[in-house]
C-alpha cells in the first residue's frame, strides 16, 4: 500500500521526470502532446507528453499493465481494433496529427511498422510473408517483389539462412527466425518508424541476441520504438529511455542517465528490482 | 482391490470403449446389412423344380429361383413352412412369384438345360429352349449347340439394333423435339409482342418443316430398326408344357446359371451390378439400373454446395466480422442455430409454397410468357430443389464458418492490418483463405445431411421417372427446370410404391447400399479437400 503513497507524490509533479532537453541535438520524429486514453470508463493513458527522436532506439520499460504497449499501439492507431478504447490528445508524425480527420490509417501504418512480442508470420511462404505488404499496394511484379524480398530479408539480417527455402511455409522455422521474418515483413514496405513491442520475450538467448544486434543496425534507417520489461535489454540497444508507471509517464532521458542516475525514486525502485 | 478400480477410472474407460464399440458394431451392422442384401441379388441362382401334390391328389411342376422360405405365425416349423419361388412367366402366371406349401413337395430337383432369358417387358421367363428363329431360318433342338449359338446371335443383334434405335430415340428424336418445342415457342413469344409478320412467320415455318422432315427421315430409320430387330423369334417350352414365343427385340440376356462355372457366375454378377449403377430403371422402376436416380442426386448435391457454400460463408463474415455484437447479432445467431432444428418437410412446405409457386410463378410471368399455360419454373424441379436444400444447409455452414473465423488468431489479423492492410484486405488475403478447412467442414456436413434427404425433395422436384436426364447436349445444357431422380426417393417407390413387392425388396437393399456409397464418396472428396486447405494453413493447430 506503501506505493499508492508514492504514487501521488509522483503525480503532483509529473513532468520534472521527463528531460527534453537531452533530445535537443536530435530530430524528432513523434511528438506526443497530452494523450489520454480510456477503456471505457477506465482510463489507461494519463495526459502523455513525449518526443521520439528520429533514427534513435527509444525504449519503454515499466512494470506489466503500466500502459506502454497500450501507449506503442496509439502511434498506429492499432488501438482503434479495440471498440471501447476512445483516445484524445494528438500524436504528431512528420507535423500532422495521426488523428487529426482525414488521415488514412492504412497508409499510417504502411508508415509505422509494427513488430509484436509472440512472431506472427502468415501461414504462406516465407517470400509471400515478405512480399505481402507490397501485394497489398498492387506491386505484382515478380522483378521487384523478387528484389524487395532480398533486400528486405538481408536487411532483417536473415537472407542467409533462408534464401534456398523461400517457398518454404514459414511456419516451419524457429522463433527467433519468424520473429525476423516479421521484421523483414515490416521493413520491405520501407516505413519511418518501427514499433516492437516486446520483439524478444518469446524467444531463447540466442534469439533475442541477434534480434538486438538487429535493432542496432536497423536504428541507421528507422526511427524505433520498443518497449520491454528486460532493463538490461533496454539498457543495451536503446539511446533514450522512457519509464511508465500506471498510465503514467514518469521519467524520460538518455539510457545512460535513466540507468545510472535516476531522478525519480520511482524510476530507481523500477531499474533496482524493487518491484515490478 | 474393487475399490482402487472404482477410484482409478478404469471403470469409465471401459464404459466408454463399450459405447464406441456398440456403435461401431452398429454401424458396420447396418452397411453389412444393406451390403449382403443388396448386393446377393446380382449373384445367379439356381433354378430348381419342385413336385408338389395338390390337395386334389394332382401333381405341379413348379420351376424356378428359390427366394426364401417363411413359417407364418405360430405354424408348425415342419407342417406350414412355405418356401417362396420366383417363376417368372408372368404372362402365364400372372404373378412372378409363388408360395409353395413345404409339407405337400415330394420332389426338388436342380433343373437342367434350362434358360432364363430376362426381358425388356413381363420380367423374366425359365424355360427350355425349343428353337430359333433366325433370319427367316428355323432352327430346332436337333443340334443342342447351334440352337444356343443361334439365339446368342439374334440377342446380341437384336441388342445392337435396340441400341441404335435407343440412341436415335434418345439424341435425333429428342433433339428435334426440343428445336421444335423452341420454335414453338419463339413463335408466341413473338405473338405476344405483336411482332409476328409474315416474314418470321413464314422464316419459323420454313424452319418447322426442315425439322419436321429431318423428323421423317429419323422416324423411318426407327421403324426400320424395330423392325429388324422383330424378325428373329426364341420359342421356349415351360415346365408345365406351354409353349411361347419371345421376340428378340425383347430380350435383354439369356444365360442357364444351372450350367454356369464359377467364373462365368463372377463374370454375370459384374455386368448384372454395372447395369444397375449404369442403366435406366425398367418396368416401373423395378428392373434395369438407377442411373439417372445417382445423376440426379449427386448433381443436385452439387449445386445444393454450390449454392450454400458463398451464402453462408458471407452471412457468417458479416455476422463475425461486421455486425455490432450486440442483442440483435445474438438474437439473428439463435435463429440461425433454430433453423438447423426444423423439420425437412418444413423446408419441403416452404420451397413449393415460396419458391415454386411464388418465385417460379414470377419468372415464368416475367421471362415465359409464351410457354404458359405450361409452367417453366413454376413447377417443382432441379433448381427448386437445390435451393431448398440450401436454405435447409444454410445453418450448418454458417455455424461452422463462423467458428473457424473465431479460432483465427487475434495476432495474425494485426499482423495483416498492422502492414497496412484494410479490414476487407484482411479478410481476403489471409483470414478466409485460414478459414477456409472450417467452411469445408460446414459443407462436410451440409453434403451429409442434404444427400440423404427426401422428404422436402418430394414437394420440389423429385419424380418416380424423369423421362430425361438435367444434364443433356441440347443447349443451354444444364436445365434447372427439369425434374429429376433421386436415390433416395427411389428406394421409397421401388421398395412401396411398386407393384412388384417381393421383386423390389433386394433392389431396395441395393439401392439404399448405392445410396450409403454415393454419399460417403461425396463425403470423403469433402475431407479430402478439407485435409489440403488444413495442411496448408496449419498454423491454428499450434
Amino acid at each position: 500500500m506503501s506505493t499508492n503513497v508514492e504514487l501521488d507524490l509522483t503525480k503532483e509533479d509529473s513532468n520534472d521526470g521527463i528531460n527534453f532537453e537531452a533530445l535537443q541535438n536530435e530530430k524528432i520524429a513523434i511528438e506526443v502532446e497530452n494523450l489520454n486514453l480510456f477503456y471505457g470508463d477506465k482510463q489507461a493513458l494519463h495526459d502523455i507528453s513525449l518526443k521520439i527522436p528520429e533514427k534513435k532506439v527509444t525504449a519503454f520499460i515499466g512494470p506489466s499493465g503500466c500502459g506502454k504497449s497500450t501507449l506503442l499501439r496509439c502511434f498506429n492507431r492499432m488501438n482503434d481494433l479495440v471498440d471501447i478504447a476512445r483516445v484524445d490528445g494528438a500524436i504528431n508524425l512528420n507535423g500532422e496529427n495521426i488523428y487529426g480527420k482525414g488521415v488514412n490509417v492504412a497508409d499510417l501504418r504502411r508508415n509505422v511498422g509494427m513488430v509484436f512480442q509472440k512472431p506472427n508470420p502468415f501461414p504462406k511462404s516465407i517470400y509471400e510473408n515478405v512480399a505481402y505488404g507490397l501485394r497489398l499496394q498492387g506491386i505484382n511484379k515478380r522483378s521487384v517483389l523478387d528484389e524487395v524480398v532480398e533486400w528486405a530479408l538481408k536487411g532483417a539480417a536473415l537472407w542467409d539462412e533462408v534464401k534456398d527455402r523461400l517457398d518454404d511455409n514459414a511456419l516451419g522455422m524457429s522463433g527467433g527466425q519468424q520473429q525476423r521474418l516479421v521484421i523483414a515483413r515490416s521493413i520491405a514496405v520501407q516505413p519511418e518508424v518501427l514499433l516492437l513491442d516486446e520483439p524478444a520475450s518469446a524467444l531463447d538467448p540466442i534469439s533475442t541476441l541477434k534480434i538486438e544486434e538487429l535493432i542496432h543496425e536497423l536504428k541507421e534507417q528507422y526511427t524505433i520504438v520498443i518497449v520491454t520489461h528486460n532493463m538490461q535489454q533496454a539498457a543495451r540497444v536503446s539511446d533514450y529511455t522512457a519509464f511508465m508507471f500506471m498510465g503514467d509517464m514518469v521519467e524520460f532521458d538518455k539510457t545512460d542517465t535513466i540507468f545510472t542516475n535516476p531522478r525519480k525514486k520511482k524510476t530507481e525502485d523500477y531499474i533496482t528490482g524493487r518491484y515490478g | 482391490m474393487k475399490d482402487k478400480f472404482f477410484k482409478s477410472g478404469e471403470c469409465w474407460v471401459w464404459f466408454n470403449a463399450g459405447a464406441i464399440a456398440i456403435a461401431l458394431v452398429m454401424v458396420i451392422g447396418l452397411v453389412l446389412l444393406i451390403a449382403a442384401r443388396g448386393l446377393s441379388h446380382f449373384w445367379p441362382s439356381e433354378i430348381t423344380i419342385y413336385e408338389v401334390q395338390l390337395e386334389d391328389g394332382s401333381k405341379q411342376l413348379s420351376m424356378g429361383e428359390e427366394y426364401g422360405e417363411e413359417l407364418p405365425k405360430g405354424g408348425d416349423p415342419i407342417a406350414d413352412k412355405q418356401i417362396l419361388l420366383k417363376v417368372g412367366n408372368r404372362e402365364l402366371y400372372g404373378l412372378d412369384f409363388r408360395w409353395l406349401k413345404n409339407k405337400n413337395v415330394v420332389k426338388t430337383e436342380l433343373a437342367t438345360d434350362v434358360v432364363v432369358i430376362e426381358r425388356r417387358e413381363w420380367g423374366n421367363f425359365y424355360g427350355f429352349l425349343e428353337q430359333v428363329e433366325f433370319d427367316g431360318q428355323v432352327f430346332t433342338q436337333n443340334d443342342e449347340d447351334v440352337l444356343l449359338a443361334k439365339m446368342h446371335e439374334a440377342i446380341d443383334r437384336a441388342n445392337e439394333l435396340h441400341e441404335k434405335a435407343r440412341d436415335l430415340e434418345k439424341d435425333d428424336i429428342g433433339a428435334i423435339n426440343y428445336d421444335l418445342e423452341e420454335l414453338r415457342l419463339e413463335r408466341r413469344r413473338l405473338e405476344l409482342k405483336d411482332e409476328d409478320t409474315p416474314e418470321v412467320l413464314a422464316e419459323i415455318a420454313s424452319q418447322e418443316k426442315e425439322l419436321r422432315e429431318k423428323f421423317e427421315v429419323v422416324q423411318a430409320e426407327l421403324f426400320k430398326l424395330h423392325e429388324q430387330a422383330k424378325r428373329d423369334t426364341v420359342s421356349l417350352v415351360t415346365i408345365d408344357d406351354k409353349r411361347v414365343n419371345i421376340v428378340a427385340e425383347n430380350i435383354v440376356m439369356a444365360f442357364k446359371p444351372n450350367e454356369m462355372s464359377f467364373l462365368q457366375k463372377l463374370g454375370h454378377y459384374f455386368l448384372k451390378a454395372g447395369e444397375f449403377v449404369s442403366d435406366e430403371p425398367r418396368e416401373a422402376n423395378t428392373e434395369g439400373g438407377v442411373f439417372p436416380a445417382i445423376f440426379g442426386t449427386v448433381l443436385m448435391v452439387l449445386l445444393m454446395s454450390v449454392m450454400v457454400t458463398p451464402f453462408g460463408v458471407v452471412a457468417a463474415v458479416y455476422l463475425h466480422e461486421y455486425a455490432k455484437q450486440g442483442f440483435l447479432t445474438r438474437l439473428i445467431r439463435i435463429a440461425v442455430n433454430n433453423l438447423a432444428g426444423v423439420p425437412s418437410i418444413v423446408y419441403g412446405v416452404f420451397g413449393l409454397g415460396f419458391f415454386v409457386y411464388f418465385l417460379g410463378g414470377s419468372i415464368d410471368d416475367l421471362f415465359y410468357p409464351e410457354a404458359k399455360p405450361a409452367p417453366t419454373f413454376g413447377t417443382s424441379g432441379l433448381m427448386w430443389a437445390s435451393i431448398t436444400l440450401a436454405l435447409l444447409t444454410l445453418p450448418v455452414v454458417i455455424v461452422s464458418t463462423e467458428e473457424g473465423l473465431s479460432r483465427i488468431p487475434k495476432s495474425i489479423r494485426e499482423g495483416s492490418l498492422a502492414l497496412g492492410a484494410t479490414k476487407i484486405e484482411t479478410l481476403w488475403r489471409t483470414v478466409l483463405p485460414m478459414a477456409s478447412p472450417a467452411m469445408m467442414t460446414g459443407l462436410i456436413l451440409a453434403i451429409a445431411r442434404a444427400a440423404g434427404e427426401v422428404a422436402p425433395l418430394m414437394l420440389v422436384g423429385v419424380v418416380k421417372l424423369a423421362p430425361t436426364l438435367p444434364l443433356d447436349a441440347n443447349a443451354p445444357f444444364l436445365h434447372l427446370d427439369r425434374k429429376f431422380m433421386h436415390l433416395g426417393f427411389h428406394i421409397y417407390d421401388v421398395g412401396f410404391q411398386s407393384p412388384n413387392v417381393e421383386a423390389a425388396r433386394p433392389l431396395v437393399y441395393a439401392t439404399a447400399f448405392l445410396l450409403v456409397l454415393v454419399i460417403i464418396l461425396l463425403n470423403i472428396s469433402a475431407i479430402k479437400i478439407r485435409n489440403r486447405l488444413r495442411e496448408k494453413f496449419k498454423s491454428l493447430e499450434n
